[in-house]
């Protein structure tokens, strides 16, 4: 993980290590641009000079779906890698930890005890029980030994059935079923101009979090190296804990659940660069919005003029390079 | 003394059977006695299919904590139903006789868990927790299609599929009722002619084959019986996910051995109890309706992460 050769090339980056950086940025704005330019209602580039309707529907439709996808895509994939670290198993994302569940409980909870509770307590509700979801199933991961890797998934899963039952049950009672599933396929026709400002928090979270990339590395080392490094090691976790619960609670309220995201980005990214989160984070944020934003203009095109999720383009395309990485390593291995 | 505790949980079963059938019995005796009858049939085989499979499962993956939901049957179960009523409408997926949806769902799931065991076994050299989580992405994937399917949904036939989505009991087909019975039968007797040998293959692989024990086709003949099993009960009743899991943990407790000719009629017990009891329960006495499995799904999980926290697992 952290062995001198592979600090020393992060080191010597410079110049030619941003060269990947660059040409995930320009693919990036290809994207961008393309999904722009895409959608229901047509809209040619060389009408934004003469149409003004064309401009409104650029800037209330086009323009703050692009950026929520990118801030999502983005923002998961940090949560991801964020969240593998913290537990030290690379099979984890907050879909197979609970998290995303226990957000969904707290949602359901404030649904059903407050419903004209504006979006934003809505969102502080669903964190709030993300948070706790999330801190249970690190306390539980602790008890697992770490032999059996493939055992902390599991479990994460189990734990994550276990409070969608919960859910499940309130749901039936109380006739919800359907509204709960809104909330399991993250989907972006929905984003207009003041309906997904609460993503930028998000994508304010994973930027924060690149400030404490180097402590995020050291922590992947487990409890003790880190301490004996000197890191404050309940700090980082707790700091790491937070910011993975917020993010998968403000994409859940806003886009829904997007499975697969946190688990098939960093893994791709860590194949190529290593598991110096200093060196790769910015890489794995890029990859994520890329691949959404590409899952969500296929989604858009795919069955023009109606639309699928892009949680659902992204659940088969991950589940396909899941399996590959899963079972193409064991081949020749 | 082992055969006293198998015999007393058949008493067990036997009271709680004569409750279901007979507590409350007013009006047209001989027409409901008849419908609680198959219903109880019902809820025998499947428990009897879930515990066994899963002691299976267990058996030749030396782990404790799998059980056969976890490889992704429940999630095939609701695509499938899913796909019919969204494909065919609320008309056209009523108009199949429910034997032949039965077998239809029965043959879909068996075939695809053949496919899932024979083509990753082969490939992660008989490694069961790889393909255990092969099966958990397989399943993930089909949840994400069911759950755009459902999106597409009108409210009415949501209101369709959420019946089949939780274990049902209350409208079973007696023609499927039948013929999973021989099907569950046929794997019974194969079982009961070969418990000795299941005996010497959770010594694990090398063990099993310095004993005589051609442990790879072994391994592959149960885990087709595991896949009969899981899609004939799931196909006739709706998934119950993590039973499995409470019954082999409660037969283990119980019974505290390793023999098979003792561990699995003792978890076909069990499972039938828990499943009876807790049917008579709900609709008698709490008087809910169709969330039996869910409540199973819950318990069933708590002691999963009771396990292992006690560091009971391995």
């Amino acid at each position: 993980m952290a062995d001198p050769a592979a600090l020393d090339s992060g080191g010597r980056r410079g110049a030619a290590g941003r060269r990947p950086l660059v040409l995930m940025a320009l693919l990036l704005c290809l994207l961008g641009g393309i999904s722009l330019f895409v959608g229901a209602s047509p809209l040619h580039p060389g009408a934004l000079l003469s149409d003004p309707q064309a401009l409104q529907l650029l800037a209330v439709s086009r323009i703050p779906r692009t950026v929520a996808v990118l801030l999502t895509g983005a923002a998961m994939a940090v949560a991801g890698v964020i969240m593998q670290l913290l537990v030290r198993n690379k099979f984890v994302e907050p879909g197979t930890t609970g998290t995303n569940e226990a957000a969904m409980l707290g949602l359901l909870a404030v649904t059903l005890l407050t419903p004209a509770m504006p979006l934003f307590g809505k969102m502080l509700a669903a964190s709030a029980s993300a948070l706790a979801g999330t801190v249970l199933f690190i306390l539980l991961s602790r008890r697992i030994p770490p032999e059996q890797p493939l055992l902390i998934p599991l479990a994460g899963l189990v734990y994550g059935g276990v409070l969608m039952a919960c859910a499940s049950f309130i749901a039936i009672q109380t006739d919800l079923l359907q509204y709960l599933g809104i909330w399991m396929s993250g989907e972006f026709s929905g984003i207009l101009a003041g309906r997904y400002e609460l993503l930028w928090l998000a994508g304010g979270l994973a930027l924060l979090s690149y400030f404490a990339a180097d402590q995020f590395t050291i922590a992947g080392l487990g409890r003790a190296v880190s301490l004996n490094l000197g890191l404050r090691y309940g700090q980082v976790l707790g700091f790491g804990i937070v910011t993975v619960s917020l993010v998968s609670a403000l994409v859940i309220v806003t886009v829904g659940m997007l499975p697969f995201v946190g688990l098939v980005v960093p893994n791709l990214v860590s194949r190529i660069m290593g598991d110096n989160l200093r060196a790769s984070l910015p890489a794995v944020a890029a990859t994520g919005a890329g691949l959404l934003l590409l899952c969500d203009i296929l989604g858009r095109l795919l069955r023009y003029p109606y639309e699928i999720p892009a949680g659902t383009v992204f659940g088969l395309f991950g589940a396909a390079v899941f399996l590959y990485m899963l079972l193409g390593r064991r081949a020749h291995g | 003394m082992a055969d006293r505790r198998i015999l007393g949980l058949g008493c067990v079963l036997a009271a709680a059977a004569a409750l279901f059938l007979f507590w409350g019995l007013r009006g047209p005796m001989a027409y409901i006695l008849e419908l609680r009858m198959v219903k109880l049939a019902g809820l025998l085989s499947v428990g009897a299919a879930v515990g066994v499979a899963t002691v299976l499962l267990q058996t030749i993956s030396r782990n404790r904590i799998l059980t056969p939901a976890f490889m992704g049957f429940d999630a095939l179960f609701l695509l499938l139903q899913t796909g019919l009523v969204a494909g065919l409408g609320i008309a056209g997926s009523s108009r199949i006789p429910p034997l032949a949806g039965f077998v239809l769902d029965a043959a879909v799931m068996m075939g695809a868990a053949l496919l899932l065991f024979t083509s990753v076994l082969r490939r992660t050299r008989h490694d069961i927790q790889l393909m255990v989580l092969t099966g958990v992405v397989l399943g993930l994937m089909f949840r994400t299609i069911t759950a755009f399917l459902q999106r597409l949904m009108d409210p009415s036939e949501f209101s369709i599929v959420q019946t089949r989505m939780f274990a049902q009991f209350g409208s079973i087909d007696r023609e499927a009722l039948v013929m999973a019975l021989g099907l569950m039968l046929l794997a019974f007797w194969w079982l009961w002619r070969n418990h000795a040998v299941l005996d010497v293959a959770a010594l694990g692989r090398d063990t099993a084959r310095s004993l005589g024990v051609g442990h790879d086709r072994l391994q592959l003949k149960v885990l087709c019986i595991i896949a009969a099993l899981v899609s004939v009960s799931t196909a006739l009743a709706g998934p119950v996910a993590f039973l499995g899991l409470l019954v082999t943990s409660l037969a283990h407790s119980l019974m505290r051995t390793h023999r098979h000719a003792l561990l699995l009629p003792a978890a076909a017990l069990i499972s039938a109890l828990i499943l009876v009891a807790g049917q008579t329960v709900f609709e008698r006495i709490l008087r809910l309706q169709s969330t039996l499995a869910v409540v199973i799904e819950f318990c069933g999980g708590l002691l999963f992460i009771y396990l292992l926290t006690r560091g009971k697992i391995r």
